[in-house]
C-alpha cells in the first residue's frame, strides 16, 4: 500500500490503491473483528415481537460495558441520563447497521489475496468510516495518546501499534485523495 | 487528534442543507479524542454540514486545542440527527442545551 491515487476524471473518477496479500489479510481481519463485536452487541438485544410487528426497533438503553464498543457507540448526551438512555435505544440499531454496512463494503471491495482496489467517491466515503471504526477500536484497545509514536520493543502493544500507524496512513491518504475529488 | 497535516484547500460537496433556525436551543458538540485524524475531522464537518473549508478547519482546530467545539445548533430534532450522523462517522459527539 503506497497510498491512494485519483484515477479517471469527471463522473468516472475513482480512488485507487493497491494492497499486498498481507495488508489485505490484516485489514480484512480487523474489519471482521469490529463487525463481530457490533453483531455481539446487537445479539444482546434481539428484536421483540412488538418490534417485529411494527418494524420499529429499539436498542439497549445502557452504554456497553466494553470500552471499545462504548467508543464506537457513544452516549448522545452527558447532561441528562434519561435522555441519553432514550436516544441510545432509539438510534443504536441504525448506527450498528451503518457501521456493519461500511465494514461489509470494505470486505466486498478488498480482494482476499490483495490487489488493486478502485472506489467511487461514495465508496471512498464509506471506506473512510470503516477505516475510522477500525482505528477507533484498535486505538481504544491500545490506549493510544496523541503523541504516542513508538513503544519499547518489549511492550506487548508494540506490534499492534505498528498496524495502527499503518491504518492511520491508509486513512489519511484516502482523506487527502478524496478531498481532490468533487 | 492525531497527526497534524497541511489543511486541505478544496471544498467538499455537501450532503445536507444546513438548517438555519432563528432560536438555537441545542448544540452538537464534538470532543477531542486521540484517534480521529485532523484531516478526517475537517472532511467530515465539510461533508455533513456543507461548511466551507476554512470554517471546518477552524472548528477542527477548536476541537484539537480547546478540547471541544459546538459544530452545529438548532432545534432538538435537528441536533439529535446531527449527532447521529457524527457518530456514524466515528466522531465523539454529544448534544447539549445552548
Amino acid at each position: 500500500m503506497n497510498g491512494w491515487k485519483k484515477a479517471g476524471r469527471g463522473g468516472r473518477t475513482r480512488l485507487a490503491g493497491t494492497f499486498d496479500g498481507q495488508e489485505a489479510a490484516v485489514l480484512r481481519g480487523l474489519v471482521s473483528e469490529v463487525r463481530q463485536m457490533l453483531a455481539g452487541r446487537s445479539a444482546e438485544n434481539p428484536a421483540d415481537e412488538l418490534a417485529v410487528l411494527t418494524g420499529m426497533r429499539t436498542g439497549p438503553s445502557t452504554r456497553p460495558d466494553d470500552r471499545v464498543l462504548a467508543r464506537l457507540l457513544p452516549d448522545f448526551t452527558t447532561e441528562d441520563a434519561d435522555l441519553a438512555a432514550g436516544l441510545r435505544s432509539l438510534h443504536e440499531p441504525e448506527l450498528i447497521e451503518a457501521k456493519d454496512a461500511a465494514a461489509a463494503l470494505v470486505l466486498d471491495t478488498l480482494p482476499d489475496a490483495g490487489g488493486r482496489v478502485e472506489l467511487t467517491p461514495e465508496q471512498a466515503d464509506t471506506w473512510l468510516t470503516a477505516l475510522n471504526d477500525v482505528r477507533l477500536a484498535l486505538g481504544t484497545a491500545l490506549d493510544v495518546s496523541e503523541d504516542m509514536d513508538d513503544l519499547p520493543v518489549d511492550d506487548p502493544r508494540a506490534a499492534h501499534l505498528g498496524v495502527y500507524h499503518w491504518l492511520t496512513f491508509v486513512q489519511d491518504s484516502l482523506v487527502q485523495t478524496r478531498m481532490q475529488v468533487r | 487528534m492525531a497527526a497534524p497535516l497541511p489543511a486541505p484547500t478544496r471544498q467538499v460537496e455537501q450532503d445536507f442543507a444546513e438548517d438555519s433556525t432563528a432560536d438555537v436551543p441545542w448544540q452538537a458538540i464534538v470532543w477531542n479524542d486521540p484517534v480521529n485524524l485532523m484531516s478526517y475531522v475537517t472532511y467530515v464537518l465539510q461533508k455533513l454540514f456543507g461548511y466551507p473549508e476554512p470554517k471546518a478547519t477552524a472548528l477542527m482546530l477548536d476541537v484539537h486545542h480547546k478540547g471541544k467545539a459546538a459544530v452545529s445548533s438548532g432545534d432538538k430534532d435537528k441536533i439529535e440527527g446531527d449527532v447521529a450522523k457524527l457518530h456514524a462517522a466515528g466522531l465523539w459527539a454529544t448534544m447539549q442545551k445552548a
